[in-house]
Formats: C-alpha cells, sequence, structure tokens
C-alpha cells in the first residue's frame, strides 16, 4: 500500500545555525536503532518508514528544547562502513558526503548494543574516523543491568574522545544526554588508533582493549531467549507454531477487523447521505456522491483490516520471531535457489512490494537480488487486500472451518496467498536455473534476543501506515475516482449525460471486453483493469463508481450488483488474475530505480501479466466445468 | 569432538553443547570478513547451539550472539587442534 513517493526524500531543508542541522542515525542490525529515531521523531516523521526491516533512509524532524528544529536521518543498519552490499553503500556514501542530492550530516548518533559490546564497538572505529562529532549511545542498558554486566560510560567517552551514554531507547532512558548532543555543537572525536582501520582482527583488538579500560562485563546469557528457542526452533513444535503464527494472522484479518470495518462503513454511509441531503441535486452533488464517496469510501473501509496485518508483522518483527521464521525457511528457500535472506524481504512483500525491494539491499549476491526482486511482487501485498474481501465476501458465504479458529472466508484468502507464494517460488525456482544462475550464496544471520514490543513503536507504526494509506486514498485514488466520473458521464448526449454505456469509460471498457471475454470479465471488470494499473485497491473503488452505488447502499450493495453481474468462475478467474499481475505504478517504478533501467521491470510487467491471463484463463475453465 | 581423515574438524563436527576455538576461515575474502564482523575471530571460542528444525543451518554462539551458518559454510570455519588450545 505504500507508494514510491512515499521514500522520496522530500522536504529536507537543513537547518543552519549553532548546533547540528543534519544528524545521521547509525548502528549495527538489532542496535535499536528505529526505536531511538521514533524516540526522538515521534509522530513527526516526514518520510514514511516501511515495515520489515528498516532498508530505505528515513527522515524526520525533532524539536529541540530552544524550539528549533533539526533533521534525523535513520540510516540502514550495517556492521562495518566497507561499502559491499547496497546498504552498507549507502551508509557509507551519506556519511561521507558522497550521496547525491544528499547534505552531509553535521553530527552523528551510533547506537551500540552494550549487552554486545565486544562485536557492536567494532563499528566505532571507522564511524569516528570519519571525523565528525559523535555521540555514542550505548543502548539496551536496561537489559545489561538486568543480566549482570557492567559498563563505564564515562570512561568509554574519555578513551573515545567522543560523548558515550548508557540508555534504553525502548524505556526512553538516558536521552536527556542525546538532546544535549544535539542541542549543542559538540567537538570532533579524538582521532581514532589507525591499527583499528587496516583489518577486522585488529579491529576486534581494538575493541576489546576500549572494553577492558572501560571496564565492561558482558552480561550472562539471555535466559529466556534459549528457552524461547527451544521451543520455536523445536523439530515438531517450531514448525507448527510457525503455521499457527500464519492461520491466526488470516483469521485475524477477515475476523477482528470486521467491527471496525463495519463502522467505517458506517461512517461513509452516513456522511454521505449528509451529503446528499445538504447538498441540491446537480451534477456537482452527483460528483460527489458516486465519485468521491462510492470511490474513495469503498476504499477506505479496509483501514482497518491492513492495519490488523501491519499490527502482526510489527509483533513478528519488534520481539525477534522474523530472524527464527527466516531460519526456519532458509531450507525451503535453498531448495529453489534462494537463501534465507531473501525471506525477509518476501515476508515485508507480503505488507508492500515497494519496501520489499527495497529491503532486498542486504542482499550481497546480485543475482539473488534481482531474483528476489522479481519474485517479490508476486508475494500478496496489503493492496490486494480490499480486492480479494471484496470477492470473496460476495461469492462465498461465511462458514466455520476449524471451529472459530478458521472460517471459510479466511481459509480462501489463505489459498490466495498460497497461489501468490507458490507462484514466486516456481518463478525463483526458473529464474535461478536459468538467467539468475549463480554459486549458492552463503547465509549468515544474527538471531536477535527475544523483547517485548513496545506498544509505543506499535503505535507508531500503525499511525505511519495509516498516513500512508489515507495520503493515497486523498491523492491517487480520489483522482483516479473522480477522473473516472468524468469519463463515466460524457460526451454529453443532447446536453444530457449519457448512460454509462456510451460513455467514454464505457466504450473503452467495451473496447477491451472481447480479450477479456475468455476469462469471464465483463466490459465493467475491463474497466476496472484499466484503473487499477495504477493501484491494485482502485479497482475496488471503480467498480464502486460503475456500479451506480448510491451512498446509502451499504458495502453488500456493491457485493450484490457483483454477484448479479459476474458468474462465479469468473470471480474466480478475477481473483487469480489478481494474485499473478503487477498491477502497480509505485513498484514498477521502484523495479527500475533499484535494477538502474527499464530491462527488468518491463519483462517482469510482462511475465506477470501472462501469467495472470493465463492463469485466469485457466481457472475459469475449470470452474465453469465444474459449475 | 571428532576429527575428520586428515586431522582437522570444522564447525559442523561440533555436536549441540560443544565448544571449540575457531582457527582460519577457508572462505573467499568478502565471505571471511562478513563471519568476522559477526564475532567468527581466529581465536575465538564458539559453542554449538540450536538448529532450524531441520537440523540446517545451525546456530553458533560466538563473542556473546548467536550467529546461523548453513552447514555447507559451517564447514569451512575450521577449529584448533583440542591439544593447540590455549
Amino acid at each position: 500500500m505504500s507508494g514510491c513517493d512515499d521514500c522520496a526524500l522530500v522536504g529536507l531543508h537543513p537547518t543552519t545555525g549553532n548546533g547540528a542541522g543534519v544528524v545521521a542515525i547509525i548502528g549495527p542490525p538489532n542496535s535499536g536503532k528505529s526505536t531511538l529515531f521514533n524516540r526522538l521523531t515521534g509522530l513527526r516523521q516526514k518520510v514514511a518508514n516501511y515495515p520489515g526491516v528498516t532498508v530505505e533512509q528515513r527522515v524526520g524532524n525533532a524539536t529541540l528544547a530552544s524550539g528549533r528544529e533539526i533533521t534525523l536521518v535513520d540510516l540502514p543498519g550495517v556492521y562495518s562502513l566497507s561499502p559491499r552490499s547496497e546498504d552498507e553503500r549507502v551508509a557509507h556514501d551519506i556519511l561521507t558526503g558522497t550521496m547525491p542530492d544528499f547534505p552531509r550530516p553535521d553530527a552523528i548518533l551510533l547506537i551500540l548494543d552494550s549487552t554486545n559490546l565486544g562485536r557492536h564497538l567494532m563499528l566505532a572505529a571507522p564511524v569516528l574516523a570519519l571525523g565528525l562529532p559523535t555521540m555514542i549511545i550505548l543502548n539496551m542498558a536496561d537489559d545489561l543491568r538486568a543480566r549482570g554486566g557492567e559498563l563505564d560510560a564515562q570512561a568509554l567517552s574519555r578513551q573515545l574522545g567522543a560523548p558515550a551514554v548508557l540508555a534504553s531507547a525502548a524505556r526512553g532512558e538516558g536521552l536527556e544526554a542525546v538532546w544535549d548532543f544535539l542541542a549543542t555543537r559538540s567537538a570532533p572525536p579524538a582521532p581514532v588508533d589507525a591499527s583499528a582501520l587496516q583489518d577486522v582482527p585488529k579491529c576486534h583488538a581494538w575493541a576489546a582493549r576500549l572494553g577492558r579500560r572501560a571496564s565492561y562485563q558482558p552480561p550472562a546469557p539471555p535466559v529466556w531467549t534459549r528457552r524461547l528457542d527451544a521451543i520455536f526452533l523445536h523439530p515438531v513444535w517450531g514448525p507448527l507454531i510457525f503455521g499457527l503464527v500464519v492461520v491466526t494472522v488470516f483469521q485475524a484479518i477477515f475476523a477482528w477487523a470486521r467491527p471496525l470495518m463495519d463502522a467505517v462503513q458506517s461512517f461513509i454511509t452516513w456522511s454521505g447521505g449528509l451529503v446528499a441531503s445538504v447538498l441540491p441535486a446537480s451534477p456537482f452533488r452527483s460528483l460527489l456522491l458516486e465519485g468521491v464517496w462510492s470511490g474513495v469510501g469503498s476504499v477506505l473501509v479496509f483501514l482497518p483490516q491492513i492495519l490488523v496485518l501491519f499490527l502482526f508483522i510489527g509483533i513478528l518483527e519488534d520481539s525477534g520471531y522474523l530472524a527464527r521464521a527466516a531460519l526456519i525457511a532458509d531450507r525451503t528457500m535453498a531448495r529453489v535457489g534462494l537463501q534465507g535472506k531473501s525471506f525477509i524481504p518476501l515476508l515485508s512483500a507480503y505488507a508492500c512490494a515497494v519496501p520489499a525491494i527495497l529491503a532486498t539491499r542486504t542482499i550481497e549476491n546480485k543475482r539473488d537480488r534481482t531474483a528476489t526482486i522479481l519474485i517479490a511482487p508476486l508475494m500478496t501485498c496489503s493492496a490486494r487486500l480490499p480486492v480479494y474481501t471484496l470477492i470473496i465476501a460476495a461469492f462465498l458465504p461465511e462458514r466455520p472451518l476449524l471451529g472459530p479458529l478458521l472460517g471459510t472466508r479466511a481459509a480462501a484468502m489463505l489459498g490466495l496467498y498460497l497461489l501468490g507464494f507458490l507462484a514466486a517460488f516456481a518463478t525463483a525456482r526458473v529464474l535461478k536455473s536459468s538467467i539468475l544462475k549463480s554459486e549458492r550464496a552463503s547465509f549468515l544471520l544474527e538471531m536477535p534476543p527475544y523483547r517485548r514490543p513496545t506498544l509505543s513503536s506499535l503505535g507508531l507504526r500503525l499511525v505511519d501506515r495509516s498516513k500512508i494509506f489515507l495520503r493515497r486514498a486523498g491523492t491517487v485514488i480520489l483522482a483516479v475516482a473522480i477522473l473516472l466520473w468524468v469519463f463515466a458521464h460524457l460526451p454529453l448526449e443532447h446536453g444530457k449525460m449519457p448512460p454509462v454505456e456510451n460513455s467514454i469509460a464505457g466504450k473503452v471498457g467495451h473496447a477491451i471486453e472481447p480479450v477479456i471475454r475468455p476469462l469471464g470479465f465483463n466490459w465493467k471488470i475491463g474497466v476496472g483493469l484499466v484503473t487499477s494499473l495504477a493501484a491494485r485497491e482502485v479497482i475496488v473503488g471503480t467498480l464502486g463508481t460503475l456500479y451506480g452505488m448510491e451512498p446509502d447502499a451499504k458495502s453488500r450493495g456493491l457485493q450484490k450488483a457483483l454477484r448479479q453481474d459476474l458468474a462465479p468462475a469468473g470471480a474466480v478467474a478475477l481473483l487469480v488474475f489478481f494474485a499473478f499481475a503487477m498491477q502497480c505504478m509505485s513498484t514498477i517504478a521502484v523495479v527500475r530505480r533499484e535494477t538502474g533501467g527499464w530491462k527488468w521491470p518491463l519483462i517482469q510487467f510482462a511475465y506477470m501479466t501472462l501469467l495472470a491471463y493465463g492463469g485466469a484463463f485457466v481457472a475459469y475453465r475449470i470452474v465453469s466445468a465444474l459449475a | 569432538m571428532q576429527l575428520s581423515g586428515n586431522g582437522t574438524s570444522s564447525l559442523v563436527e561440533l555436536r549441540r553443547g560443544e565448544r571449540g576455538v575457531l582457527d582460519r576461515i577457508e572462505l573467499p575474502a568478502d565471505v571471511s570478513r562478513r563471519l568476522m564482523e559477526l564475532g567468527f575471530l581466529p581465536g575465538s571460542p564458539v559453542v554449538a547451539a540450536g538448529s532450524a528444525p531441520g537440523g540446517d543451518p545451525r546456530v553458533f554462539r560466538v563473542d556473546g550472539a548467536e550467529i546461523a551458518l548453513r552447514r555447507e559454510t559451517a564447514a569451512c570455519l575450521i577449529l584448533r587442534a583440542p591439544s593447540s588450545e590455549p
């Protein structure tokens, strides 16, 4: 549900004057970097953050006590600054000021996990060597203390000639010192021991020496993490729990979101009725009700479902379970020639393909990365959710299958997700055994300790996601709805609005109809397929407008109209079409940017469209023969 | 700890809970650098922890962290012979 407009670094105007204007936050993966960023910027992030692992540099503003604004940049999590993966290159280029159109930061916040200081301190060498004012935030101090570890931050600060503070970003502990650092212009750090920059073993020795001088006492092993891993990675319980988690997510998307969706629907119906009663009958009122209310409203209803999905993704990621899921999935990934590292981008593709494609930057092997980019849009993104929900709810009655655990509709949804998953894996298999063949890449993944997700972090994700969704509803979807309404009412016949069949939109739909008739689609679906090239969920709004819904008709109205107008076989074909087709301009744009040309996005679009057409045709034939 | 034919053993031979000391990494420079950044430095003690449900990839404890490696990678991380352990 994200657009690539979300990743543009718009509105970045560094302030000048005393203290820092642009501050970069850098740290190794799992150091709590994003939590710190959220703490400092609160709800004031200008650029949307993405679900899944932090990949795109997020930018946000923070206001100092003096009222001055500073810009914070959240860089990708890296272990070193030697640019090998795309992530490291981005971090390196921004910090050295060689990233085009991006100002060099004035200061750096280096965040390290204090429970893992032996390794994390190694990143301090190349970062401090940049010579920018740097504060070292020794995060997870609460965890360090609880597990009996010790660290003298003052001593470390003296050794490095840079301020250092023990903090807990999750609990908001120790952040006063960070605010002080941001408010005053600090001196650059002392020069780093040259030996630390030579190679990894020397850097490690340097870090160990520093740790000893700062009386670092590593904490006891995380007992709970080991206990939980004994269950989550158990040969029998592990996969079983994994399956249970997946089923719960799907049932929740349907069952838990329902009351909220009904509430949104009631509000849209009520407000539409209000507009209808206030305005006199006119083309303008018709535009508002049929275009804006039916078009945008029928998409807005799905916000609660998308939030439920993101809540689950947030819990899985913040708790540390995601890394275990990647571990469990690695064998399956290896079978199709990919690696476990591809799993995390693919999982975030369930939210949206755009951040998933950006997340592939952590994959060092170029061919693996391209293969992952090519299959990511086949994973069921949240923009498909409104389309699936509408069709399933219109054609499939709800019945319990596994008691209260799984109903028919959630099962149908699960089936569609599985379909996308299988298509993605079959495609990966073909790609990796032909044009993208490569040596088996190594799989190195850190298993972070389990942590309790914080409410503020989860809440922030949901607020963020709502913003993106509403922005899209207010821009792309609104624009398409208005344009469609205009095209559905022109040209005028004898000074009056024509019946919709004779309008421009109707003519376009009828022109496409011969091509899509073999799939069981009528011309209205044809118009929807055209408008949904902008974004998948637009088809829901388009059908809402085309079926001439009056605002007092409920969502059930559109479902009923569809049921009368579309054969069940056509409905199944439509679901299959949307499972496979690459109906998303944002994805095409981001693939072009990340692969550096039009070759891959064009191949991908052609392939997915053919797959969608072929799949829908077969589905239509099979269901027609059965019915 | 079992010794293979040529007298060397790798991380793969460590059974769950067993500890060994890393001697060298027989992998291309970029992969071994990455492994070293994750804590697999010559001379570091490594403990075999759990694994994925199928037994591959396996999880190793090194330098206070848990890192998952595929068997084929773990087989290239050679351990010091027990006698030369400090």
